[in-house]
């Protein structure tokens, strides 16, 4: 009866934005792709970067810095698109880099704090600190909100 | 039991099922006296008993069960086919497609189906049908006779023989379990080893394979070789849980015989009877010689190609892992080209032709023949038809003719639409036609053919047509034409208003010739599945659609464009033309830029600002431009440059990027880049 089995905990995916770290649920991640050419689709929000090609399916790319307000992303080497699957919805989000595979125990889970602020707050479901890291888990559903329409 | 992972089968072969029944009581209702279509009725009704008692589905099972009995009256000739009838189990064939439907759509399958059910049960035990009244009793009776007695061939018999000559007793034992019973086959392997002990058990009813399945309801018998005394076997048996009643009768070896002998007379004496029956229905139909009657079924069946069922999706990635093979091609070609190594452009070139083969076939494997949309017409074609009090005939032609699975999922609703339409509006009813000189009966003919690229789809009638003067002026009054123009106007011209949507309100039903409920609706679909609708119609004659569609929708042919680093594709469906232009050839009206094509026009789209393609703007003195049309309307399309034209595979843009403006799609192009599909018809207002 050790109190390891009583806690538990989420996979997840960390990967780095700005300054901070985000995690993702491991269940939400097909997979992790290199940057490759984006067809740029017009009419659309500049946060939406364009379409790739991933193994024959089409799938949308959101610049997620852009999407949190806090500019364009600089495409480098360490740039990764995650591909996230929602609702049998596939959309794959530029990040600056992805480090890491974590289990955050649920109980290290927070509302997220007041001070955030920033037009980002409205995204994050909660963070969770461990050990010396601060980790802002994303609230998929109203990130990747289908766009209805042509803007 | 889990029958979770036999459940798609089930619904697909349900549906297969429900499918037959339909056609061949449309068939029966063709021909009352043919037994042999009763028997496929039969047949298909009852498997699809079993499959549904097997899964659980207890409400389809009663049902089937039900029709099964009706069904078995009609083919022993007790009960002949009537319209009346055929309603009922047409009814009851509804309701089982609605509770497969359900299951299909995650449901369990229920439905209240007691009326139906009462319906049939009427039918069944003669009350509207007294003639028949007394063979139903026998039927019953020979029914109860074979279900609770079991019957012995010749070696059991020797067997019971020889254990009477040791003075050991037989025992017929009924056993019947409690109907909430869950492990039916656990108790009747207790039964069973409890009875060993006891002595032999030489037969049992229904076969130990079927009740070790639980394919029973909930009694069973058995037929047991003991010297144990009666009363003792019946105790013992009754200890086992969840058994409710135990009977046991001793038999003798002469009441075998007899009940026997009895049972195989009462059989021939029905037989003989069905014979007779089927005799006097039969007076009037040419008579069919013995050996067709032997095996009447045989005739009826049609040899199936050996098929496996596939899901669609498999298919999509095997399609999509294929492109990425062509993809690779492609590059392959394109290394091969600058190499100059004979080896390697013998190899790439055969792999070329294999790779378009197989492109082929992946292509040919998500063809469906249209039969599958058109079968279930037939049936809706007979209930409208009583509805409307019309007698109507339909013909089906080409319904072998094959289409992509997607064209054919979009495709029901339309024709089912203009069907409605030609049934309700088209065809007159028989008083009228008779009045006009014309056959009482209407046809209505449904027919599919390749030609081309494309298949067509017709449906023709012989009613009435379209009514000039009335949809002429419901179009002047709605100002779709002006009164000058309107006499101007061709027959076919002023059928085709009737697919506008100022003609699909409600109150046009009973104003205008009666055409054009929601036929809009039909052509909209039409259309956005890349193909065209077409009327001609003669006044008193009859009107003929003509639906025009591509073969697939997954491929199309495109041209593509430049603009700047940025390729686009144009369906080549709305291109008229390309042309260059030169810049002195551009006129300004109004702030919008024109050109004059042929005489006509033409304004001016330039790509490059509509999509904001990001680039350094120079002035070109000669343009290049791609002609498109949205109905009537033109428009040409500036870009920079023509690739040229090319077959692409269709993609879609994903959920997240839905309705994007005028862009219909994505394409992956052979350096494997996204290139995007213009929608002309969003530029164009």
């Amino acid at each position: 009866m050790t109190e390891a089995v009583v806690v538990k905990s989420v996979k997840v995916v960390v990967f780095q934005l700005a300054d901070k770290e985000y995690v993702i649920p491991v269940s939400q991640v097909q997979g992790i792709e290199k940057l490759i050419h984006i067809t740029r689709v017009p009419k659309t929000p500049p946060y939406v970067k364009g379409v790739i090609n991933l193994r024959g399916v089409v799938t949308p790319i959101i610049d997620l810095k852009n999407r949190f307000g806090l500019g364009e992303s600089v495409l480098d080497e360490s740039s990764r698109i995650i591909i996230i699957t929602l609702e049998n919805m596939n959309v794959g989000v530029i990040v600056d880099s992805a480090n890491d595979v974590l289990d955050i125990p649920t109980d290290a889970i927070e509302p997220q704090p007041e001070v955030v602020g920033g037009l980002e707050q409205d995204f994050i479901a909660g963070v969770a600190k461990l050990e010396r890291r601060l980790l802002i888990l994303l609230h998929l559903n109203l990130i990747l909100n289908p766009i209805k329409s042509g803007v | 039991m889990d029958t979770s992972q036999y459940l798609e089968m089930f619904i697909e072969e349900s549906k297969e099922h429900l499918q037959a029944c339909n056609e061949h009581l449309l068939e029966l209702e063709k021909n009352p006296s043919d037994i042999a279509i009763v028997n496929e009725v039969f047949r298909s009704a009852h498997t699809l008993k079993g499959m549904s008692a097997t899964m659980g589905y207890e409400d389809i099972a009663n049902l089937t069960h039900k029709m099964e009995n009706v069904l078995d009256l009609i083919r022993n000739s007790k009960l002949h086919v009537t319209a009346e009838l055929l309603d009922v189990i047409f009814i009851a064939v509804d309701q089982l497609e609605e509770m497969v439907l359900d299951i299909a759509v995650g449901g369990k399958g229920k439905l209240d189906v007691t009326d139906t059910v009462q319906k049939l049960h009427v039918i069944e035990t003669g009350e509207e049908v007294p003639v028949a009244a007394t063979t139903v009793e026998m039927k019953e009776e020979i029914e109860s006779a074979q279900e609770n007695w079991l019957s012995y061939d010749d070696y059991e018999l020797t067997v019971i023989h020889q254990s009477f000559e040791q003075d050991y007793q037989t025992y017929e034992i009924s056993v019947q379990l409690r109907e909430d019973c869950l492990l039916k086959a656990a108790r009747v392997f207790m039964v069973f080893e409890l009875l060993e002990k006891m002595g032999d058990v030489i037969k049992s009813s229904p076969s130990v394979e079927k009740l070790e399945d639980e394919q029973f309801d909930n009694t069973f018998y058995i037929a047991l070789v003991t010297s144990e005394p009666k009363d003792d076997v019946q105790k013992k048996l009754l200890k086992v849980s969840e058994v409710t009643e135990v009977k046991v009768n001793p038999v003798t070896i002469e009441q075998i015989k007899n009940r026997q002998n009895s049972e195989l007379q009462k059989v021939v004496e029905t037989q003989e009877l069905v014979v007779q029956t089927e005799d006097t229905s039969d007076i009037n139909d040419s008579p069919r010689t013995s050996s067709e009657k032997s095996n009447p079924s045989k005739a009826n069946q049609t040899v199936g190609n050996k098929t496996i069922r596939v899901n669609i999706e498999r298919l999509d990635i095997l399609m999509n892992l294929f492109e990425e093979l062509v993809i690779d091609r492609g590059r392959l070609q394109s290394i091969s080209e600058e190499l100059h190594n004979n080896e390697l452009d013998e190899t790439v070139e055969r792999m070329s032709r294999i790779t378009g083969d197989l492109q082929n076939i992946i292509l040919n494997m998500r063809m469906v023949p249209v039969e599958t949309v058109f079968n279930r017409f037939p049936r809706m074609v007979r209930q409208l038809a009583r509805d409307l009090n019309k007698k109507i005939n339909l013909e089906v032609i080409g319904a072998d003719t094959e289409l992509d699975r997607t064209v054919i999922d979009e495709i029901g609703d339309p024709l089912v639409h203009l069907i409605r339409n030609s049934l309700d509006h088209g065809v007159e009813s028989p008083e009228i036609r008779k009045a006009n000189g014309k056959p009482e009966e209407g046809t209505v003919v449904l027919r599919a053919y390749h030609s081309g690229n494309h298949v067509f789809i017709e449906i023709e009638d012989d009613g009435a047509g379209v009514n000039r003067q009335k949809v002429l002026k419901k179009a002047i009054s709605k100002g779709l034409v002006s009164q000058e123009v309107a006499a101007t106007l061709s027959d076919k011209q002023v059928a085709e208003f009737i697919l506008s949507s100022g003609f699909s309100t409600a109150d046009v039903i009973s104003d205008v010739s009666g055409r054009g409920v929601g036929l809009d609706v039909v052509k909209t679909t039409i259309e956005s599945l890349g193909g065209t609708i077409d009327i001609s119609s003669t006044e008193g004659k009859g009107s003929l659609f003509s639906i025009q569609l591509p073969l697939t929708l997954s491929i199309i042919s495109v041209m593509l464009v430049e603009l700047g680093e940025e390729i686009y594709a144009i369906p080549l469906s709305s291109i008229i033309e390309t042309a260059i232009i030169k810049s002195s050839d551009i006129l300004n009206a109004h702030n919008q830029k024109v050109i004059d094509f042929r005489g006509k026009v033409v304004p001016l789209v330039f790509l490059e600002n509509v999509f904001d393609v990001p680039r350094d703007s120079k002035e070109e003195e000669f343009h290049s431009v791609v002609l498109v049309r949205k109905g009537d309307k033109l428009a040409a399309i500036v870009v920079d440059s023509f690739i040229g034209q090319q077959e692409i595979v269709l993609k879609s843009l994903g959920e997240y990027l839905t309705s994007v403006f005028a862009i219909s799609g994505a394409t992956i192009l052979g350096n494997g880049k996204v290139a995007l599909i213009v929608d002309c018809n969003a530029l164009i207002i």
